[in-house]
């Protein structure tokens, strides 16, 4: 090791967005062909360090060294010419080419003619692939692969374009066991030939099997660097979550009645591979958190239920009695309400009004014959925005032109003006301010406290703490615990459980 | 800031009301001596411009919906030929209906080609606009099939109420009928939440599939009633009635500030799109304009509208 120099360094690096500190004094060094993992919560600052490598941010003020000199990176292309290489979690594949097209996309090979020579690009390609002890067919379109093929794709794409480090973002994300497996062999090939990795994840496991330092940043700022032979999981956790806001994490669960009929009951739920045999009952006024690593198969659970993907298996009932839900039509029906993970995409209509957004989820009991009643509506929209604090409180402005978190909020008055018995939420405060997402989990309490009865995904563990009554533990789509709220000490206990870490 | 933002929304919503006041006295001044302010004259633009203000009513709720229907210059074609012969061999009823027959049996093809199969509409309809205009030519060998039926001439094409013409009548109706849909029912709502996000829509517990295949349908059927009106007026079913009238209509509709990607839509802008359109057709013509320099003219219209149209 002691040979080894660093390949990246980046020195005391700050960014601020709209004022708001996201990098405070970061230092981060990556060794040539080292494994290094970078760790911290969502919104520890791992991405927005990881971007300004890239060259999609530009940093406040700090300085990066490549190969020991200074570099300036401005753009994509600036930190492909320092041999920085990104593997997307997105995949930059053009799918409807092969993967030797893809692999020297934007870097053709021509022949005298200047046309595309399809011989020596197949031919490099095949190189590349040896190379990394790959047995994939070039010729085939990128579409007919695998995930786990299109990502070592992904992988040759950036070596063949001479990257020296590459940065992998949950790259296991949606991979299975043995597709791990065979991008772990490639990643460790790679670092034999001197390249180097910054490897991000929250598995824990899979950090201590590939990597050889750790990182681990919150808060903005830099907490730890160790080597992992050095660090316990214990200690990883305890780095990575710090000390919690105490008033958040003193909830205690209520004590639910559960003797009575389930409000909802799910049976052997299957949803191809992603969801296995999974069963679980939730009582009137409960509260339940789905915790468990991203891909873990909590979103595709939830998205079965309310009927937005085909279950493959099992049965659900509702007040003890079986009801079939194909489409979210009839998951409303029976009383449903669904606050999804994007709330761009999913939840709301951006050009539209506060107004309209929230008239569309209620248009039954807004109109009479099919008509609308518009006196109705303005009352609706007008306690919507009083009671959840929408701010400006205004009905017909944009939901675009709201903060993250009032266009959040928008979202959920929507639904709770359709009187839900059981509130479906997926990650509720992704992307939105400390103080809405307090907010936001006060008004999943005040829901519960109405009788009606949650389920909540949230990857932010103080978060589920702060709010279930139990929470279940999701992994490799199966139900891995099932834990009382009290039976958890803090977060640090919760987290090893979601590794699977034995305590 | 805010107010300038303010301002520019402002703008482009009540552009079309600027435009036509800006064209119309720009024509009163230019062609004056043609005779454009005679009553006469400005009676015919709304009589002339009844069928593309009736298809652009229901092409409003196609692009609210975010698709588009090019098919309905030749479903208004079929349709005043169906009615035309039915009218001759069965009678004034079977006619009426054979007319809004097609309209029913097109929309629903393409409805469920675009919401049930999943194609794109600009290729259902393109493909189904040459498959209407082929039959309607081949069931009359392309020949006009005379209409000699009074009241149906009366009804759709030159009859008047006291003074008041009866074209007029079917624009202010579809415009009303139209507005009240689309502004006033859960329909209307169901479309533009369709259109502006698809997957929040379906989220909320909309149909999409369903909001897709009736704009579909409502935009044949309409076009079918523009067939209709096109034999009434010229006394004839023949099947280049309507030919080019889906670019017509579609300019009226981004004209009067619809988004050309869905999510919103504003009927009565729809409107005076449609007379905006039919007031230049008028003035080229006085203006004494060939064809091709209509056509040209009329082209870089739409270029224009959907230029002002896009956001930001």
């Amino acid at each position: 090791m002691s040979s080894n120099f660093n390949v990246v360094e980046m020195i005391d690096i700050s960014k601020s967005f709209f004022g708001v500190k996201v990098l405070d004094r970061v230092s981060f060094e990556v060794t040539s062909g080292e494994i290094h993992a970078l760790a911290g919560e969502n919104g520890a600052g791992k991405s927005t360090l990881m971007k300004i490598l890239q060259g999609v941010y530009t940093l406040d003020s700090g300085e990066i060294q490549i190969a020991g000199a200074a570099a300036s990176i401005h753009s994509f292309q600036d930190a492909r010419n320092y041999g920085i290489g990104m593997v997307f979690q997105e995949f930059s594949l053009v799918p409807e080419l092969s993967v030797a097209q893809n692999i020297f996309l934007d870097r053709e090979h021509k022949n005298k003619l200047r046309f595309f020579d399809e011989k020596e690009t197949i031919r490099k390609s095949k190189l590349v692939m040896e190379e990394l002890g790959l047995n994939i067919d070039v010729t085939a379109k990128v579409s007919t692969l695998g995930r786990a093929f299109q990502q070592l794709t992904e992988i040759a794409k950036a070596i063949a374009g001479d990257a020296k480090i590459l940065i992998l973002d949950e790259p296991t994300a949606s991979l299975a066991k043995e597709e791990v497996d065979a991008l772990f062999k490639v990643l460790k090939q790679l670092t034999a030939r001197g390249v180097s990795i910054v490897y991000i994840s929250h598995r824990m496991d899979e950090i201590y099997r590939i990597c050889d330092r750790i990182t681990i940043l919150r808060d903005g700022k830099k907490i730890a660097v160790s080597l992992l032979s050095e660090i316990s999981p214990q200690e990883i956790i305890a780095h990575i979550t710090g000390r919690k806001d105490v008033e958040m994490l003193s909830h205690e669960g209520k004590s639910i009645e559960r003797s009575t009929t389930p409000i909802f009951e799910a049976i052997g739920i299957q949803v191809g591979n992603r969801v296995n045999n999974v069963s679980f009952k939730l009582y009137p006024g409960e509260i339940l958190g789905l915790a468990g690593l991203m891909g873990s198969g909590r979103t595709e659970l939830v998205r079965a239920i309310f009927g937005l993907d085909k279950k493959d298996g099992g049965s659900v009932k509702i007040d003890g009695k079986d009801v079939v839900i194909k489409n979210p039509r009839e998951a409303i029906a029976q009383g449903f309400a669904f606050i999804p993970e994007d709330r761009r995409r999913q939840g709301l209509v951006m050009e539209h009004s506060v107004k309209q957004n929230i008239l569309a989820a209620n248009l039954s009991s807004l109109s009479h014959l099919n008509f609308l009643s518009f006196s109705k509506i303005n009352n609706l929209v007008q306690d919507s925005i009083t009671n959840f604090e929408v701010r400006p409180p205004e009905a017909n402005r944009e939901v675009r032109l709201l903060s993250g978190g009032n266009q959040q909020k928008v979202v959920i008055a929507k639904w709770m003006a359709t009187n839900p018995k059981i509130v479906l939420m997926d990650e509720p405060t992704v992307g939105v301010d400390i103080g809405t997402k307090v907010e936001i989990m006060k008004l999943v309490r005040a829901i519960a406290t109405e009788g009606k009865s949650v389920i909540l995904i949230s990857s932010e563990l103080p978060e589920l703490l702060g709010v279930c009554d139990r929470i279940l533990v999701i992994r490799k789509g199966q139900i891995a615990e099932e834990l009382d709220r009290k039976d958890v000490r803090d977060e640090d206990h919760l987290q090893m459980i979601v590794q699977g870490i034995k305590i | 800031m805010t107010l300038l933002s303010l301002k520019k929304i402002d703008i482009r919503a009540t552009l079309i009301y600027w435009m036509f006041a800006a064209i119309f006295l720009l024509f009163a001044l230019l062609l004056h001596d043609d005779g454009f302010l005679q009553s006469n004259n400005l009676l015919n633009i709304f009589r002339q411009t009844a069928t593309i203000t009736v298809m652009a009513v229901g092409m409003t709720f196609v692009i609210s919906a975010a698709e588009i229907d090019l098919s309905i210059g030749g479903v208004a074609g079929l349709a005043s030929v169906v009615g035309a012969l039915m009218l001759r061999d069965h009678g004034l009823i079977q006619g009426i209906l054979g007319g809004l027959a097609i309209g029913f049996v097109v929309g629903s093809l393409n409805g469920l080609l675009v919401a049930h199969v999943g194609i794109p509409s600009f290729l259902v309809t393109l493909g189904m606009q040459g498959v209407a205009i082929g039959f309607a030519a081949l069931v009359t060998n392309y020949y006009p099939i005379p209409i000699l039926n009074d009241t149906f001439n009366a009804i759709f094409g030159s009859g008047t109420i006291g003074w008041f013409p009866g074209l007029l009548l079917w624009s202010f109706t579809a415009v009303l009928i139209g507005w009240i849909m689309l502004t006033k029912t859960t329909f209307g709502r169901r479309v533009l939440a369709t259109g502006g996000n698809r997957d929040a829509a379906e989220f909320n517990g909309i149909n999409t599939k369903n909001v897709k295949f009736k704009v579909m349908l409502i935009s044949s059927v309409v076009a079918s009633i523009a067939g209709l009106l096109y034999a009434g007026r010229l006394q004839t079913g023949r099947y280049e009635w309507g030919a080019g009238d889906e670019l017509s209509a579609i300019a009226a509709v981004i004209l009067g500030g619809t988004s050309l990607f869905g999510g919103s839509g504003r009927i009565i802008g729809t409107f005076f799109g449609a007379l905006l359109v039919g007031l230049i057709n008028n003035g080229l013509i006085l203006a004494g304009l060939p064809v091709s320099q209509q056509q040209i003219v009329r082209g870089l219209i739409i270029i224009l509208a959907v230029a002002l149209a896009k956001k930001k």
